[in-house]
């Protein structure tokens, strides 16, 4: 258990990252702007905090939309907002940009049950999550990559859906979450977390 | 849950110091350690939900049924797809204002003003033309789907997702609008068809869409209907049921009749069912929703014991998966005869069908008794390459009789005139 101390140092911290990101004069490369963003999501595209996605071979256009979104608090989650607040539409388009050439997040190496992979890929046929998502779930332009993304935050993802907390960008998620129940969404991350 | 979240809280803040320290992040430690487990390979062929077709869930024809976003930012002026537009002989195009992005529903006042909305972004704005001149104010921001618009008596009424607003003497105040009073908030909180369309009718009443939440189910109590309330809110009664999801209507100027467009089901084939224009000759008539389509073919899931004649059929068909949104009587005196008296026709585009279609608009030709005549393309060109270039979303007659047209792709609208060119507006 980490106590609460560090929940005050953490918003130090964000102010402080805030303070780096704000640097005044342009000369700060995209690459110098996303160092505080990798500290959370990952270096190498894959993340290894809890609840934070990893965003390796996001498309870029996916990341545009959720940037866009932060800024403009369409999508209210802290830190995300106030890391982004007042960044230009183009510094936005920069940054998808260099975060979708990251590498495609390592998929969680631990055993994927093959009861829950068939129960998902039953699932899959009825709702057609391969349809917008792509094949191998690796998404396209305003679509997300799913595969190898963290479990728990594919959990988060779906509840927040259903539960009208995360209000994406367009409607297409509700729709397809309407009929779902928690426990699927739970095979779902299991399967996609486990996925290359 | 609280404890939950001060555990990941605290690695955030781990995760900062690593990169003010602009040090590499904490290790994976707290993920545990992972056994190296046996993968079993990721089946990229599934099974298909198509029946007769195993190539749809993974082929490229799979990647065209997706829903495209309108982008977040607007297609700079120089870049509109003005060239590319089409119309019929003698009319023409302009750009009436650009740099709105996602520019929903349209309201124009006597006075000129037009007023834009969005659908994913949250603002309303407010178009002042002196003298050609073209001045945007955002007159509203932080709204939930702010899609309805509707302009009555100086007030401006904007439908959120769950609540009507409305502004009084808004056109005084457009650089400092008063506080909004929330005028009806009886609506249900859904993501799925949760934006709302609304309009004020020759009763002087308030029409607003409430879609059935989800693509196919046997809907909520209260949606997938039409309601129609007084303008301060109360008296609410449903108007129209059995209605999917209506993004536009308009009253036919004679007979005052409520004619609406309906957006059919999805994920039941390319070529069925189309979306729909109907008509309301009596409240409280059923559309079929979600028994029967199109007038003429039960759901296959919810169908069964039904049958379409039980429901009011449409009167015209719009194509399917065309996404029919705005539409507007033609009342100016601009056009040629041929395009009065009947309905001008927004059909945003479909989603859900791998050769797109729509992303147009349509003329709806009537016949004395207000049954359809012939629906035809009056504006095309957005469908470039089975990719969009723009997409229209409403429509309004100006008072010279030119017709605006919004375009919630490129985040521009759209003036078309007939005749001689003539600047906008007077
Ligand atoms: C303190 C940790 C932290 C920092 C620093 C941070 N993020 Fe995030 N980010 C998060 C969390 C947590 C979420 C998930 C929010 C949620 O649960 O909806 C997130 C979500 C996102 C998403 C959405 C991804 C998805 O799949 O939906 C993007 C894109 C993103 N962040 C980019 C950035 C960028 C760019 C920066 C730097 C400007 C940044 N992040 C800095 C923690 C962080
Ligand atoms: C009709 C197209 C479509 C279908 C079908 C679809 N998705 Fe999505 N999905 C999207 C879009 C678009 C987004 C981005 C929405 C937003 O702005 O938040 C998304 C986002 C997500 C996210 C959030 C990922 C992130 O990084 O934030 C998850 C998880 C997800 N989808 C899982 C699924 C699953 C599981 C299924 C099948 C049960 C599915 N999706 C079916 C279009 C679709």
């Amino acid at each position: 258990m980490i106590a609460s101390g560090t929940r005050i140092k953490r918003g130090l911290l964000i102010a402080a990252a805030l303070v780096l990101l704000a640097t005044p004069g342009m000369t700060q490369s995209v690459a110098e702007r996303l160092a505080p963003c990798l500290a959370c999501h990952g270096e190498n595209g894959t993340s290894t905090m809890p609840e934070v996605p990893s965003l390796g071979a996001q498309p870029a256009y996916f990341l545009l939309i959720q940037l866009f979104m932060f800024r403009e608090r369409l999508r209210n989650v802290e830190p995300m907002t106030s890391m982004l607040k007042g960044v230009s539409d183009d510094d936005l388009r920069r940054m998808a940009e260099a975060i979708a050439k990251l590498p495609a997040p390592k998929a969680d190496e631990t055993p994927l049950s093959p009861d829950r992979a068939t129960r998902v890929r039953e699932l899959v046929a009825q709702h057609r999550c391969n349809f917008c998502h792509s094949g191998d779930y690796s998404g396209q332009e305003n679509v997300p990559r799913l595969a190898g993304q963290r479990e728990d935050y594919l959990i988060k993802a779906l509840r927040g859906y259903k539960d009208n907390t995360r209000r994406g960008y367009d409607a297409q998620m509700a729709d397809v979450v309407e009929p779902l129940t928690d426990a699927e969404f739970a095979e779902f991350a299991h399967y996609l977390a486990r996925i290359n | 849950m609280s404890k939950h979240r001060r555990v990941c809280d605290g690695r955030i803040g781990l995760a900062v110091v690593a990169s003010v320290l602009w040090a590499v992040t904490p290790s994976a430690a707290q993920d545990g350690a992972k056994p190296a487990g046996k993968q079993i390979p990721h089946e990229i062929h599934q099974k298909s939900s198509v029946p007769g077709r195993a190539d749809i869930p993974n082929a490229e024809v799979a990647k065209q049924l997706r829903g495209i976003a309108p982008p977040p930012i607007a297609t700079p002026l120089e870049k509109l797809p003005l060239p590319q537009m089409r119309l019929p002989n003698g009319f023409r195009a302009e750009v009436y204002v650009s740099g709105i992005a996602n520019a929903r529903t349209i309201r124009l006042t006597e006075r000129g003003t037009l007023f834009v909305s969005n659908r994913v972004l949250d603002k309303v704005y407010a178009v002042v033309d002196r003298n050609g001149k073209r001045e945007t104010k955002v007159i509203a921001s932080g709204l939930d789907r702010p899609n309805g618009l509707a302009f009555h008596n100086g007030t401006l009424y904007i439908a959120e997702g769950t609540r009507i607003i409305k502004f009084e003497k808004i056109e005084d105040n457009l650089d400092k609008p008063p506080q909004p009073v929330v005028v009806y908030s009886d609506l249900p909180n859904t993501s799925s068809h949760g934006w709302r369309y609304i309009g004020i009718g020759p009763d002087g009443k308030l029409y607003i869409n409430v879609g059935a939440p989800c693509n196919i189910c046997e809907p909520l109590q209260g949606t997938a209907q039409i309601r129609r309330l007084n303008l301060d809110g109360t008296g609410a009664e449903p108007f129209a049921l059995g209605v999917r999801n209506s993004v536009g209507f308009d009253w036919h100027p004679a007979n005052k009749q409520l004619y609406f467009t309906d957006n059919g089901r999805d994920w039941l084939s390319e070529d069925l069912p189309e979306d729909e224009l109907n008509r309301v000759t009596a409240r409280g008539q059923h559309f079929g929703f979600p028994y029967c389509h199109q007038g003429d073919f039960t759901d296959r899931e919810m169908g069964w014991g039904r049958s379409c004649d039980e429901f009011v059929k449409p009167v015209a068909k719009l194509g399917p998966h065309s996404a029919a949104l705005g539409m507007r009587f033609y009342t100016g005196r601009m056009f040629p005869q041929q395009y009065r008296g009947g309905i001008f026709i927004a059909r945003h585009g479909s989603w859900n069908r791998t050769k797109k279609i729509g992303g147009d608009v349509v003329y709806a030709a009537l016949n004395r008794d207000g049954s359809v005549r012939s629906v035809k393309p009056f504006l095309t060109g957005f469908l470039q390459n089975n990719d969009w270039i723009g997409r229209p979303v409403d429509v309004e007659v100006m008072r010279d009789g030119s017709l605006l047209v919004s375009d919630d792709f490129a985040g521009a609208v759209y003036r078309i005139s007939y005749g001689a060119p003539r600047t906008a507006s007077r």
